[in-house]
């Protein structure tokens, strides 16, 4: 696209968000058909697209989305009704839009192929089909008016609040005077008029004389607040229905207050009521209980039950969720707001990294030379450049959320192609990490969520033998777990069939018949290459993409992946990855002069390796630490073979965890923390076991980051032994 | 005894003797009623001696002021004493008492 110019490329990255958008909000009305916010989204995206492209003078795209639009425009007006068939079809028209767009954006002079013209046309067709007998729309679009009622009946020039009181019939009983609470009212203020009532069928010879029928309604004068006055009938809230409804210029005063709420943070309605003082916290829990009380089948919105119940009049909930709305928007544009281009930010963090060994470097200088006035100032520089790594670093994180998002048009496309039902799950959307990181990981994922797809979930007629429901369910999961992101994907299909993957590996003599492996073990040779459980690839899984390169692709970005299954009850696989690949918190050690850097988030503790306090095992390399066996490797012996170990020296312990697995590096020295910028090491010691990377120190030596989850591997393999 | 009453002419008069809280509404409640009968054209009743009244007392005589309605008879008080009056005053029942205003149209404005 390097021959694009600046505009044509912001419509480019423009028309791949509405699009994204747009399929989000399809696929989400799959669940619930009446969501107007994603009618209005469909029709925002198609309506936006034509503009631009007009403007462009992409004459097939205008052409092509003002027929989507048109449609759209009838179902947001009610006049049609949408259902699976036409979000399918809408998914088509989606996917036609962005061809069409991609094809006007290369080839621009050139015409629209046969081809897309044909598929245009049948979409057309299909969209229009059944909804040409309303027909008659007119040509240009017509905007929808928001027209703002007023309520008549809340003009009341009257300047009071309106308090009603409806007593239960015990009320008495339990020893409350309903007269007790107005007299108490009075101190606040002014009580223009009461208003008794009675329920009309109650007369004096069948009443009860100690049961209460008496509803006020109180005509009430004060310049207290709402809270205040619903204080006043705080002991009263058992027996008692409160209704506090604020004079009208209280409401001019309310409006003014929404008005004037800060736009930085999307609120709740009811919080933004609150907020304003329109509504008592007690208010909005009772109306919530309530809302979730009635079964929600028919719970109607926040707004409507204040209106119904008059807690509120009509033009302030009104203005609040326009307020709502318009904060929304907002905060949506803003998200949208900035774009950078990717290389300037890699540079920003480069240097970022530069900053922190200088940083480093100046800390160093200033203890040498004790200088303690310089002191102050350096830590306070020091807490700076922590902070501006850490926001330089934050720049590049996103959600993973919209990476998982994108499969469930996968989930939806495959399902149907192989007849299964299958539904997404998505949670932990929100957990963040490195963009660069979320790239690498879209092609390992698309390939797990396949093969869950394909292999993992049965079809509906063996799902209902297996006494499973019909649906399958696929879940995506992403967690933070000690300075790593956590990605699990598990399906509740058929499962791994553990006999079968033994006798592939033995075929391939990728194991030995007479080798006894753990079942986990058993589960992970399916990451080795040229193992596939599938007797023959189908057309999903058989891409040329297996497990071992997904296997690799993680290792690349210094994760991990694993897999556990039941046969018959799913799998679930899980990854670990580390949030960011540029600057981490780092522990420095030293052994053999060497100095080492683990990461700091893996570093569980420190403790003296001395056989007075453990009990150690010398040969197979373990210590007993309070009961429990942790194999440690001393990182001298395995970085230096040639240097035999003098056992002059005190040494340190360093216990380390990744994911379930722990292990112990016995070291020379402890450093403590340090900011570690991870600097790639060349691709002659890629392959370097157990260092992942290296650093530069603040005097300008170099330390070695361990690869903690390789190392950990070694000095479990060695208790094996 | 929380009341005595003179006849004369279908026109009852009555004072009440005691308090006109919940305690006693439900004496009160059985003599009020045992004066509300066919022949009863006015009412009267003497509040000069209530020294206390709560919600149910005023229930009470709200209810009795229906019923006087209904049964097409005069209600009328006197002499009401300290503890009547303030309760009337808070909720500005003076003037329901005293003319037979009918509420509804009244409260709807509000």
């Amino acid at each position: 696209m390097s021959d694009m110019n600046p505009a044509l490329e912001t419509f480019s990255q423009e028309v791949d968000e509405l699009l994204t958008a747009m399929e989000e909000a399809l696929l989400g009305l799959e669940a619930t058909p009446d969501d107007s916010e994603s009618i209005n989204s469909i029709f925002r995206a198609m309506h936006t697209i034509k503009g631009s492209s007009g403007l462009f003078g992409f004459d097939d795209v205008v052409a092509f989305t003002h027929e989507a639009e048109t449609v759209l425009d009838k179902v947001r007006s009610g006049e049609r009704a949408i259902d699976a068939e036409l979000v399918s079809v809408l998914l088509a028209c989606k996917d036609h839009t962005a061809q069409i767009i991609q094809h006007a954006f290369f080839n621009e002079e050139l015409p629209l192929p046969d081809e897309l013209q044909q598929q245009g046309q049948a979409l057309i067709v299909q969209l229009t089909g059944s909804s040409r007998a309303v027909g008659g729309m007119s040509t240009t679009q017509q905007e929808k008016i928001d027209h703002f009622e007023v309520d008549v009946n809340t003009t009341d020039s009257s300047d009071n609040w309106v308090i009603s009181l409806a007593f239960e019939t015990n009320a008495l009983r339990n020893g409350m005077d309903p007269l007790s609470f107005i007299r108490y009212l009075q101190t606040l203020g002014k009580i223009v008029e009461v208003v008794i009532t009675m329920p009309p069928l109650i007369r004096i010879e069948n009443m009860d004389p100690e049961s209460c029928y008496l509803n006020f309604k109180i005509v009430f004068n004060s310049s207290a607040d709402k809270k205040t006055i619903e204080d006043v009938f705080e002991f009263a809230e058992d027996d008692c229905d409160i209704t506090i409804l604020p004079p009208n210029s209280r409401q001019e005063h309310y409006l003014q207050l929404l008005a004037n709420l800060p736009e930085d943070q999307l609120k709740r309605l009811g919080e933004m009521l609150i907020e304003i003082g329109a509504l008592t916290e007690k208010e909005v829990a009772n109306i919530l209980d309530e809302q979730l009380d009635e079964n929600n089948a028919d719970a109607k919105p926040l707004g409507e039950m204040l209106l119904e119940k008059n807690i509120l009049q009509q033009p302030v909930i009104e203005q609040a969720l326009k307020k709502q709305e318009t904060v929304k928007q907002k905060i949506n544009k803003e998200s949208n707001y900035i774009r950078v281009d990717a290389a300037k930010l890699g540079y920003l963090i480069n240097l970022v990294g530069e900053l922190v060994i200088s940083g480093a470097a100046m800390r160093l200088m200033v203890d040498k030379h004790g200088l303690s006035d310089v002191d102050d100032v350096a830590s306070t520089m020091s807490h700076l450049v922590e902070d501006i790594r850490d926001t330089a670093l934050q720049l590049r994180m996103v959600q993973i959320g919209e990476t998982f998002t994108r499969f469930q048009r996968v989930v939806h496309d495959v399902s149907k192609e192989l007849g299964k039902q299958i539904q997404l799950q998505i949670t932990g959307g929100e957990s963040e990490l490195d963009k660069t990181v979320v790239e690498k990981i879209n092609d390992p994922l698309t390939h797990l969520v396949r093969n869950s797809l394909d292999h993992g979930i049965e079809t509906p007629a063996e799902r209902l033998r297996a006494g499973k429901p019909e649906k399958g369910t696929i879940q995506l999961n992403a967690y933070h777990d000690s300075g790593r992101i956590v990605i699990q994907i598990s399906d509740d299909g058929k499962g791994l069939d553990a006999d079968k993957i033994v006798a592939k590996a033995i075929a391939k003599g990728l194991i030995k018949p007479d080798q006894a492996l753990s079942r986990s073990e058993i589960y992970n040779l399916i990451f080795e290459p040229g193992l596939s459980t599938k007797e023959e690839a189908s057309n999903l899984s058989g891409r040329g993409v297996g497990m071992d390169v997904v296997r690799r692709n993680i290792e690349a970005l210094r994760g991990s992946v694993s897999v556990d299954s039941e046969l018959g009850e799913g799998t679930v696989v899980t990854i670990h990855l580390p949030l960011t690949l540029a600057i981490i918190d780092g522990f420095m050690v030293e052994a053999q002069q060497e100095r080492y850097i683990i990461p700091l988030s893996m570093v569980e503790e420190c403790v003296e390796m001395s056989s007075d306090e453990w009990q150690i095992d010398e040969v197979q390399h373990y210590v007993n630490l309070r009961g429990q066996v942790l194999p440690y490797l001393r990182l001298g012996d395995f970085f230096h073979n040639h240097k035999k170990h003098s056992k002059t020296q005190r040494e340190s312990l360093v216990v380390v965890r990744f994911g379930e697995a722990k292990a112990g590096f016995v070291v020379d020295e402890l450093h403590g923390e340090n900011q570690t910028v991870i600097k790639p090491l060349g691709k002659l010691f890629e392959n370097l076991n157990g260092i992942g990377g290296a650093t530069v120190l603040g005097s300008g030596d170099v330390a070695l980051i361990l690869d903690v989850q390789g190392l950990i591997q070694h000095a479990k393999k060695q208790i094996v032994r | 005894m929380t009341a005595k009453a003179d006849k004369n002419d279908g026109i009852l008069s009555l004072s009440i003797m005691d308090d006109m809280t919940i305690y006693t509404a439900e004496s009160l409640k059985e003599t009020l009623l045992g004066y509300c009968h066919p022949g009863t054209k006015e009412l009267q009743l003497d509040l000069s001696a209530v020294a206390e009244m709560d919600s149910a007392g005023l229930q009470l005589l709200l209810l009795l002021k229906a019923e006087a309605q209904k049964r097409t008879f005069t209600l009328r008080l006197s002499g009401h004493s300290e503890a009547v009056l303030e309760v009337f005053e808070l909720l500005k029942l003076g003037t329901y008492f005293g003319d037979p205003i009918v509420f509804p149209a009244n409260w709807k404005k509000s």
